[in-house]
């Protein structure tokens, strides 16, 4: 299904966990670094309210004066958990993308202020810098360097599936015990 | 010998390696996709796999951002010494660092400074034989740091999986692991198992045998029985790509043994995303590159 700007609460509480979805819209990228400094207090350079965020060191080059995006997979999200979910319930964050998935304490949030995971295909750089449009903006660049940085990236139909919703359910967790029942049955 | 036309031909298979998957893994995942079920979100996330393997090749740009350790496998004639290779394949991986075929992936530990083109101590990382006969076999490796962080070693009798000293032990260790990896190491993965050995040469073994083409079949019987039976429980686990759910959670399972010491017997497990990237190339003095050892 598509999920278009503006990414209001209202769309976000109507998704569930295994939904395909593609993104269109602006979206923001931030990873340790970001996290970290809004956590401390920093200011953020855009407004957040009803954003998503994208765990993800991109490689970005400009060519002809224009930032191009020639690598966008996702990273690991786990390292985000201690700020993820004060993060989105102080700037109104509504979703983030990445990948392996988030714990108990944002899933708890992801319920509370009406926020989603989104998992997006690990590894596929290509795929994933090709659904990159535009990249309007980057901020933050000189403090924490490039891949580091929160780049604005206008996507189109960028792929993602629902593993965290906003009714408490994760893909994750179901998987787990699923496969780890059928493990036990297995061995006997 | 010309070090010129070897290093061209090293730069090339470094390009292929990074953004060509070599046949029989695009096979493997062509046959995962046609298992999954319509509409799920497992056959999904294959669907973006496998047009990202298409694009990667179409562009000739990384199949993955994460371009991995550096491994390279070599098999010297009398015509090409060690020092004389190393010094050739690092200018090729720092030219290939240069034109984006591979990231700087090269960080000091003690320091956390990134060298900026793939060279440091123990990278890239190598291993010699010589050659049985006139040509010079190189075989390389891109090994992404999400599947190696699900790389795991077992030392047997293990009480928390109720593993002991058999084969029976082996396929607990080894269905553990694929339980631990899911939804970290960008599954569906492989597995290259090494049961014996001591912890370094049993990682070294491991990783070596998944050269081994994923339809080929194990000489050892018993451990051919063990590769299909791990391949079937595995893929019955429900935990499919990307631990989304499925049918596709392993591509492929080789196991290869050592001896080991009475008191010690390991189970090494070297976990391969489905980002696996492998290929080799085989080339007379003269410097013509008589075979790719993989189609694409
Ligand atoms: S685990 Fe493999 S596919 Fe995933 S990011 Fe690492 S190298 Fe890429």
């Amino acid at each position: 299904m598509l999920l278009e700007a503006p990414f209001t609460e209202e769309k976000i509480r109507a998704l569930k966990v295994g939904d395909k979805v593609e993104i269109t819209g602006l979206i923001y990228t931030g990873r340790d670094a970001v996290h970290k400094y809004l956590h401390d207090g920093g200011k953020p350079p855009v407004d957040l309210k009803d954003s998503i965020i994208y765990h993800c060191g991109p490689v970005v080059v400009k060519e002809k004066g224009k930032w191009v995006v020639k690598a966008a997979g996702p990273t690991t999200s786990i390292r985000e958990e201690p700020y993820q979910g004060p993060l989105m319930e102080q700037y109104g964050i509504r979703a983030v993308i990445g990948k392996g998935g988030m714990g108990p304490k944002t899933l708890k949030y992801c319920q509370k202020v009406g926020a989603v995971y989104f998992h997006a295909v690990g590894g596929a750089a290509q795929v994933l810098a090709e659904r990159v449009v535009d990249v309007p903006n980057v901020h933050l660049a000189e403090k924490f360097g490039s891949p580091e940085a929160i780049w604005e990236f206008q996507v189109e139909r960028f792929p993602v599936v629902v593993t965290m919703d906003s009714h408490g359910n994760s893909l994750h967790d179901q998987v787990l015990a699923a496969s780890s029942d059928r493990l036990k049955d297995i061995l006997g | 010998m010309e070090t010129k036309i070897l290093q061209a031909n090293l730069l090339e298979l470094i390009r292929r390696t990074s953004a060509e998957l070599p046949g029989d893994v695009k096979q493997a995942i062509a046959k995962g996709l046609r298992k999954e079920k319509k509409d799920s979100s497992g056959q999904y996330a294959l669907q973006v796999i496998s047009d990202n393997i298409g694009m990667a090749k179409v562009n000739s740009l990384p199949i993955c951002q994460d371009t991995g350790t550096i491994i390279c496998y070599a098999e010297l004639p009398s015509w090409c010494d060690e020092k004389t290779f190393r010094k050739t394949y690092e200018r090729a991986v720092v030219k290939a660092t240069k034109v984006g075929y591979l990231r700087q992936n090269s960080v000091d530990s003690i320091t956390g400074v990134n060298s900026g083109n793939n060279l440091g101590p123990g990278n890239p990382a190598y291993h010699f034989h010589p050659a049985k006969g006139k040509s010079l076999t190189v075989k390389m490796m891109l090994k992404g740091g999400g599947s190696e962080n699900m790389s795991a070693q077992y030392s047997l009798p293990d009480n928390r999986i109720g593993a002991g000293r058999d084969l029976e032990g082996v396929r607990r260790c080894l269905l553990d692991a694929v339980v631990n990896a899911q939804g970290k190491g960008c599954g569906p993965g492989i597995l290259g198992v090494c049961v014996g050995g001591d912890r370094g040469s049993g990682y070294v073994a491991a990783k070596e045998t998944l050269f081994r083409l994923l339809d080929d079949k194990n000489d050892d019987k018993r451990l051919a029985k063990l590769e299909r039976q791990i391949m079937k429980e595995a893929n019955s686990l429900g935990i499919g790509p990307m631990g989304f759910g499925g049918e596709t959670t392993l591509l492929g399972v080789k196991i290869t043994h050592r001896n080991r010491v009475p008191a010690s017997f390991f189970v090494s497990v070297a976990y391969m995303c489905w980002a696996f990237r492998r290929n080799g190339f085989q080339m007379g003095e003269g410097g013509k590159i008589s075979r790719w050892l993989y189609e694409s």
